[in-house]
């Protein structure tokens, strides 16, 4: 439910953004990062995102989602370990230790802007 | 056609927020924990007990968010300091609605500020309020699956809750079996058995409080 504030403070960046850029440029998509574990709905983060978009001067604007895996690493082996977010398995696939650290995955972040020149 | 890159947190705003709040609780010594569940695990009976049950020279104050309504802050008065953020449709709180609550609150420096956050298993998991860790409250009643059904919260939580355990007999909900899987998505996750009914690991509870305050305090001097 909360993913329309987020859509929101997307939108409001890349509006900021393209009233800095030279006159004829613009701004055809934004791109972001998000995280497995930040949160968010994708689906819905793009469904708020249009509905946003639409009617304002910057449409059409394109959203384009990448998503980052929930990385951790084993205290114990120190492997490097991807979690999937089915089978939610926090434990080292390789000594099977439980200890196991958070390395990324709560992303959110505006990666980049792509613009159109003139 | 150019692609910019524009390396900017989504959240930075809130960021920025809860960054400064942090920095002001450190600065006073006050141990600031987000408590997060489902609406109706008990979030607000396991802090009436908690400020009733809490050392007197100990000074602790909630903030309690919800939806509408004045309730949460009316029950909460009766045993301590409580003030309501009412979010007007929002489904958690953000570093803004807690400074302003601050403000609402008045008074002087505390040794512990409770947050209690809308309730909701979700989204309140990805704003950060300031706080110095963050509490997840889950009842019996709500099933042994529900830490892998929402990890986001089990992951970032600091410990776990295990409220309205003097249902058990009464619930076909395994209690070593919601802490085994809340331990499959956070390995070493402290957690507490609780009932606000009968009491049961409320002291226990208050202890893990204090050892807190006691880093928190230590932090301070640093």
């Amino acid at each position: 439910m909360h993913e329309f504030g987020i859509a929101q403070s997307i939108f409001d960046t890349v509006k900021v953004e393209s009233s800095r850029l030279r006159p004829g440029n613009r701004v055809i998509k934004v791109g972001v990062r998000v995280g497995h574990l930040a949160g968010v709905d994708v689906e819905a983060l793009k469904f708020s995102f249009e509905a946003i978009v639409s009617g304002d001067e910057l449409a059409p604007l394109g959203l384009e989602v990448e998503q980052l895996p929930h990385k951790r690493i084993c205290r114990s082996c120190d492997t490097a370990f991807e979690v999937n977010m089915t089978d939610f398995d926090a434990s080292c696939p390789r000594c099977g230790n439980l200890h196991t650290e958070f390395v990324s995955g709560d992303e959110l972040e505006i990666a980049y802007l792509e613009v159109e020149e003139a | 056609m150019k692609r910019v890159p524009l390396k900017q947190k989504v959240l930075k705003e809130n960021d920025r927020i809860a960054a400064e709040l942090r920095a002001r609780f450190r600065e006073q010594g006050t141990l600031a924990l987000n408590l997060m569940s489902s609406p109706g695990s008990g979030k607000t009976s396991l802090l009436e007990q908690t400020l009733s049950h809490m050392p007197k020279d100990m000074r602790a104050a909630v903030l309690t968010g919800d939806i509408a309504t004045e309730n949460d802050a009316e029950r909460l008065r009766r045993v301590g300091s409580a003030t309501q953020i009412t979010t007007g449709g929002s489904c958690h709180l953000d570093a803004k609605m807690v400074e302003r609550g601050l403000e609402n609150q008045g008074g002087g420096p505390l040794d512990i500020l409770f947050i209690e956050n809308v309730g909701n298993l979700v989204c309140p998991a990805g704003f950060d309020l300031g706080e110095y860790a963050k509490v997840v409250i889950l009842s019996v009643t709500e099933g042994d699956d529900k830490p892998l059904k929402y990890p986001t919260m089990f992951v970032r939580a600091d410990v776990m809750i295990l409220n309205k355990i003097d249902l058990l007999p009464h619930v076909p909900c395994d209690a070593d079996k919601v802490i085994e899987n809340a331990h499959r998505i956070h390995p070493g996750l402290d957690v507490i058995r609780t009932s606000c009914l009968t009491g049961q690991g409320i002291d226990e509870w208050i202890a893990w409080l204090q050892g807190r305050l006691r880093e928190v305090r230590s932090r301070q001097a640093r």
